[in-house]
């Protein structure tokens, strides 16, 4: 026999259906529609057939009628004339004693998608939403939306939805949620099924009834009802209760979202809510299929970005197991980062530390960088593993522990002096272009602090001409002329050599024109360069704002349960490189323009205490310093404010101070009691520190010590300080 | 809504094609076959989008389940509805087993499921009790069941029947055979399979474990009002139940199929549920971290460096299951550093066997059979070039994975199955336990 598809089949096929040998013998006949639909499966055109199939849907056996129906409703567009001719047994079908035959023939009728057709279907459809079959009913009422999608310019039939409103109170629970559905697709332009009150109601009192598929749809349903008040919110929530802890994931997840949702004013339902849905979705999480495990991971995570503890005691959970994919692997190392805390932080270290020496780098890597990450909280445990990772001396790791360095110094400057003595001699096994950008970063910040610096920035140099990515080039100019402010009798001649190269034989414009803005610069004299290279090499504020942003639910809830948590988090996390490490630090490096800027000249004040008070940030304080003078200073000013109240996030506050050029270098939680925070800032001279304390409510706490002494320097920072807090209360309330 | 609903092989080739609402054009299948194998690595995401057409998709027994929707759905719904509830399960139900094969040779019965399953798509009902009443067509059946199979190795015992021992590939056939060997139809299965995650730390305490149990039924009886099951009668739920005496069986969460009625279980701790034809879960429960009993593997590493390029591994694995039971398929997996060239081994029995598997970097060690209270060894000799002190740290950590037949890790047990009313002509009821490894891992 030919292979697949060849005229052969088809005439051979042909033949056999219109022989009356095979046509009586019900088996044979069957077999022969069943090769038929297994050709057509394979996306073979069997469309030429479709006269003697149309025939064969006349017969007494309903396994043939399926099979026939199924090959008619594919090739139907194709064929619109031949498919009118079957038009007259579906009618009669639909006419049949045996509800199931109706409820076939009215489904398939619907489902032939050629133009003209509704005229035919119109009257069967309509006849079956009164069937006293509720298989009939079930069929006509998405029928009736089959319809309405088949000609959607005609007007929509205002009894139809009459009738199908009225048809939620079906006996039948499929019926119901069809009707749901189905006005939901007719009256998409005027938004939708409408939710009133009665039927909100009648379906809560329903929904036991349902299946576990209906259950989610109808909840989701109920999403659009406001209830009128308090005591008929809690009526409804108290309702749902049952099934928050559903053994089906999918009503869990969907009884949630509702949840979440009608008590959007009552932060201590939604928090109750999240605690006691935990155990379906950590089911989820550890769920035989992959799938569904992933689908959970995602939502917890979704969750941790409101309630970071939420999950804290369940960390184990969350360990990896070799047999996972990968995509699974690098959702529960996110989401271990997030679960760390004092108690449970050295198991999961521990286990994270397992994972670097995965087979697979892009794994290897995700848990260096969770370990980083973890880093900016308890950096003296983390900072040992990573050195300790250094000596395997693999490719891989090395480039991300070295990445992770950066970060780790940028946001904890007390790291500096051990990652120093950890990075010298890693060069050798650095060779993708991120990690050679970070190690080069290190080398130009913090290069007074190592001796072999200058060497490793040579043997860059010297290799300059094989180097393929113009980041590391750039990253390699900044470096050399941060470092020569530092060490110039060590490096003048490697950047005068690096500069000639880029000037005179470089063709990527950028690193051209970075070399040029350098030698111009040079120019300029070293006190000017060194104004404009010198800004801070680290941040240590950033990382205690960008840890635990806590999110309020409101912000997710819209999409909680929907496919949209899936995908733009699975890309965002799916690639490490770019997701796992903070890429602030390079952009600040990269830009040093930027910083110098923000440094050059300070904001004055608005304030009208007089023109020649400002305060300035520059230079920056380290937190060393900070605790130094705190704690050798004399208290020169107490006093209270108005507090901004707790729900005003740290990243605001922090951006509102840094405004009036006072920074933040430490902050407790948010939502902690007491509240903690400490500032300091500059006027003319005189240097200022100053303690937040918010134990009890409205008022704030606020201690100020001075060096030196300068009584219209504390004036104005009160002032500037409160006028601040105050702009951030209106701004809250 | 689903718009489409297809099965792949994992060839591309297409099995199962059908198409609900007509808003998607029919080469969405090249389409998402072409995006799921240009993804690096042969584990892709669930979800993927395509000119505002999400795909998602599940795979199983190397068959993409695939399922397209245009609107912004319920995750969990689409991919259940593809899983376990309905597509693989009901098709392990009707079909048997569920592979390329059975679906091939199925392939008209499972359009006739999707299409009462799926209306304009709408999912209508998943139960195979509902579905039965609708489904006309026939399963062929691709392993025909016969006595033949009785003698097939690798039986479960069944407590409730002394010495009669169900074959394993008995529950794996359809739900609806045909007419002929009506007689031998009348069986019920109800199996307590456990999953296990356990992490033993470098020092030998363990760090981790974690266990999924189930209890699933699966039913060939025609009909059956009533089943009720007895499970052990010291069984709790959560931590604060603690009693200081006897053999408690304690799990942390749980969760019952909502057919469960559990008006006995408080005080008898009694099931009672009525079991429609196939498959279904009756009771989900995990338990983390306090495991009743020993994990039923200690491993005793010893790892050195030879003088020349060599490095030693030296092994001693014992069972600490009790021993009249024993586990089965142990496959141990030892990560070797990357330049390791060959190996040469010394076990203590001859149907073991240990491999050097070049493209994983690693050493698989095979047991057949391990008796509970044995211990074996196997000592390793790795020749790997260059062999420098950090690649030492390149061994480990060492994975396993097992079964365990007639064995819950939790002690959960079935005390009596009991149906009402007595089935007419001979029944039988078999009760099987068996734990799987999830993921077994043992630092060095």
């Amino acid at each position: 026999m030919p292979y697949l598809g060849s005229e052969e089949t088809l005439k051979e096929l042909k033949r056999a259906l219109s022989n009356s040998n095979v046509q009586a013998d019900r088996l044979r006949y069957r077999n022969v529609v069943l090769r038929v639909i297994r050709l057509m499966t394979q996306g073979l055109d069997m469309s030429s057939l479709f006269m003697e199939m149309v025939k064969a849907s006349a017969s007494v056996d309903i396994v043939q009628k399926k099979l026939v129906y199924l090959y008619m409703c594919t090739y139907a567009g194709l064929k619109p004339d031949l498919a009118l001719l079957a038009i007259n047994t579906l009618r009669k079908d639909c006419a049949d004693p045996n509800p199931m035959v109706r409820g076939l023939a009215l489904r398939n009728m619907c489902n032939l998608r050629m133009p003209g057709i509704t005229e035919y279907i119109q009257q069967p459809v309509l006849a079956g939403l009164r069937d006293k079959a509720s298989y009939v009913r079930r069929v006509a009422v998405l029928g009736c939306t089959k319809m309405q999608n088949l000609q959607p310019e005609a007007e929509i039939d205002g009894t139809v939805v009459n009738e199908l409103y009225g048809m939620l109170r079906d006996p039948d629970p499929v019926v119901m949620v069809n009707c749901l559905r189905a006005l939901e697709e007719m009256l998409k332009a005027e938004g939708g099924v409408v939710i009133n009150k009665p039927i909100a109601h009648h379906l809560l009192n329903r929904l036991k009834e349902l299946d576990s598929w209906a259950q989610s749809e109808t909840l989701a349903f109920l999403l659009r009802y406001r209830p009128r008040d308090e005591a008929e919110l809690f009526d409804i929530l108290n309702l749902l209760d049952g099934h928050l802890q559903s053994s089906h994931s999918a009503v869990a997840a969907a009884t949630l979202r509702l949840f979440l949702h009608l008590a959007d004013a009552h932060p201590a339902v939604q928090a109750d809510a999240l605690s006691r849905a935990r155990g379906p979705l950590l089911a989820a999480c550890a769920s035989r299929s992959r799938e569904l495990c992933f689908a959970g991971l995602c939502h917890v995570q979704c969750i941790l970005r409101s309630v970071p503890g939420q999950y804290a005691a369940h960390y184990k959970r969350f360990f990896c197991s070799y047999s996972e994919p990968g995509y699974i692997r690098l959702r529960k190392m996110d989401i271990l980062v997030e679960l760390v805390n004092d108690e449970n932080v050295a198991l999961v270290l521990e286990e994270l530390r397992a994972y670097c020496t995965d087979v697979l780098p892009e794994l290897a890597q995700a848990a260096i960088f969770a370990i980083g990450r973890i880093g900016r909280m308890y950096s003296e445990r983390c900072l040992g593993i990573l050195t300790d990772l250094l000596g395997l001396r693999q490719e891989h790791i090395t480039s991300a522990v070295v990445q992770t360095f950066r970060d780790l110094v940028w946001l904890c400057p007390q790291c500096a002096a051990s990652v120093c003595q950890a990075i010298i001699g890693c060069e050798e096994n650095i060779q993708d272009s991120e990690g050679k950008q970070a190690l080069i970063w290190l080398l130009g910040a913090h290069g007074d602090k190592i001796a072999s610096a200058p060497y490793v920035l040579e043997d860059y140099i010297d290799s300059l001409k094989t180097e393929l990515s113009s980041l590391v080039k750039l990253e390699l100019l900044t470096a050399t002329v941060r470092l020569f402010l530092s060490r110039p009798a060590e490096i003048q001649d490697m950047l005068g050599r690096l500069l000639h190269y880029c000037i005179e034989e470089e063709s990527d414009m950028c690193v051209r024109d970075r070399a040029l803005l350098y030698y111009r610069l040079l120019h300029c004299g070293v006190d000017e360069t060194r104004r404009i290279m010198g800004g801070p090499i680290s941040d240590p504020s950033l990382g205690v704002i960008t840890g635990h942003p806590d999110e309020p639910v409101n912000n997710w809830v819209a999409h909680f349960n929907t496919l949209e948590l899936l995908f733009t988090r699975g890309i965002g996390t799916a690639l490490p490189s770019k997701g796992g490490s903070d890429s602030m630090a390079l952009s600040i490096a990269g830009c040093p323009l930027v910083v110098g800027e923000t440094g050059e000249d300070p904001l004055h004040t608005s304030t009208e205490d007089g023109p020649d008070f400002s305060l300035s940030l520059d230079p920056p304080l380290s937190p060393e310093s900070f605790e130094q003078h705190w704690l050798r200073l004399d208290v020169s000013h107490t006093g209270t404010m108005v507090f901004p109240g707790s729900d005003c996030a740290p990243e605001t506050l922090q951006a509102a101070l840094q405004l009036v050029q006072i920074q933040a270098l430490a902050f407790s939680r948010s939502d902690s009691l007491p509240w903690k925070a400490y500032l300091y800032s500059k006027s003319s001279g005189t240097l200022i520190l100053a303690e937040l304390l918010h134990s009890a409510p409205p008022h704030l706490q606020v201690t100020v010590k001075q060096v030196p002494r300068d009584e219209c320097a504390l004036q104005g920072f009160i002032t500037v300080l409160e006028t601040a807090l105050q702009a951030l209360r209106k701004e809250a309330t | 809504m689903i718009s489409q609903v297809f099965i792949l092989s994992s060839k591309g080739d297409h099995l199962i094609y059908k198409d609900f609402r007509g808003e998607a054009k029919t080469d969405a299948v090249n389409l998402f076959y072409e995006k799921v194998t240009d993804l690096p690595g042969d584990q892709p995401p669930v979800v993927m989008t395509c000119e505002g057409l999400h795909f998602i998709h599940v795979r199983q027994g190397g068959l993409y389940f695939v399922a397209t929707t245009a609107a912004n759905v319920s995750p969990f719904t689409i991919i259940e509805f593809l899983n376990r509830q309905v597509l693989t399960t009901l098709i392990k139900d009707y079909c048997g087993t569920l592979s390329e094969k059975s679906v091939r040779m199925n392939f008209a019965l499972i359009y006739e499921m999707l299409d009462e399953m799926l209306d304009y798509g709408y999912i209508q009902t998943s139960s195979t009790d509902i579905l039965k009443n609708f489904i006309q067509m026939e399963a062929v059946s691709s392993k025909p069941f016969s006595l033949f199979d009785l003698r097939s190795v690798g039986l479960f015992g069944a407590e409730t029947q002394q010495n009669k021992v169900a074959p394993s590939t008995a529950a794996s056939r359809p739900i609806m055979s045909s007419r002929g060997d009506q007689e031998s139809k009348n069986e019920i299965f109800v199996d307590v399979v456990e999953r296990l995650t356990v992490v033993i730390g470098s020092n030998g305490v363990l760090m981790k474990a974690d266990i999924q149990g189930e209890i699933r039924v699966k039913c060939y009886l025609p009909s059956c009002s009533e089943m009720r099951i007895g499970l052990n009668e010291e069984f709790s739920i959560g931590k604060s139940q603690l009693r200081g005496y006897g053999a408690a069986v304690r799990v942390d969460e749980c969760s019952f199929h909502q057919a469960v009625r559990l008006d006995e279980f408080e005080n008898y701790k009694i099931l009672k549920v009525c079991p429609s034809q196939g498959e279904q879960t009756v009771m989900q429960y995990q338990l983390c971290d306090d495991l009743p009993s020993a994990p039923p593997f200690r491993l005793f590493p010893t790892v050195e460096r030879d003088s020349g390029d060599r490095l030693l591994i030296y092994l001693k694995l014992r069972c600490d299951l009790p021993p009249k039971s024993a586990a089965l398929n142990v496959s141990v997996t030892i990560p070797v550093p990357k330049g390791s060239l060959s190996l040469s081994q010394e076990l203590s029995s001859p149907d073991q066997s240990a491999e050097l598997q070049p493209s994983c970097k690693a050493i698989q060690w095979e047991i057949p059979r391990f008796p509970g209270g044995a211990q074996l060894s196997a000592l390793l000799k790795v020749e790997v070039p260059g062999l420098s002190a950090a690649s030492l740290l390149e061994v480990g950590p060492v994975s396993m994975s097992f079964e365990l037949p007639k064995h819950t890790c939790t002690g959960l047990q079935i005390r009596f199955l009991r149906l009402s009313p007595v089935q007419p002509g001979p029944s039988q009821h078999w009760v099987r336990y068996v734990t799987h490894s999830d993921s077994y891992t043992i630092r060095i």
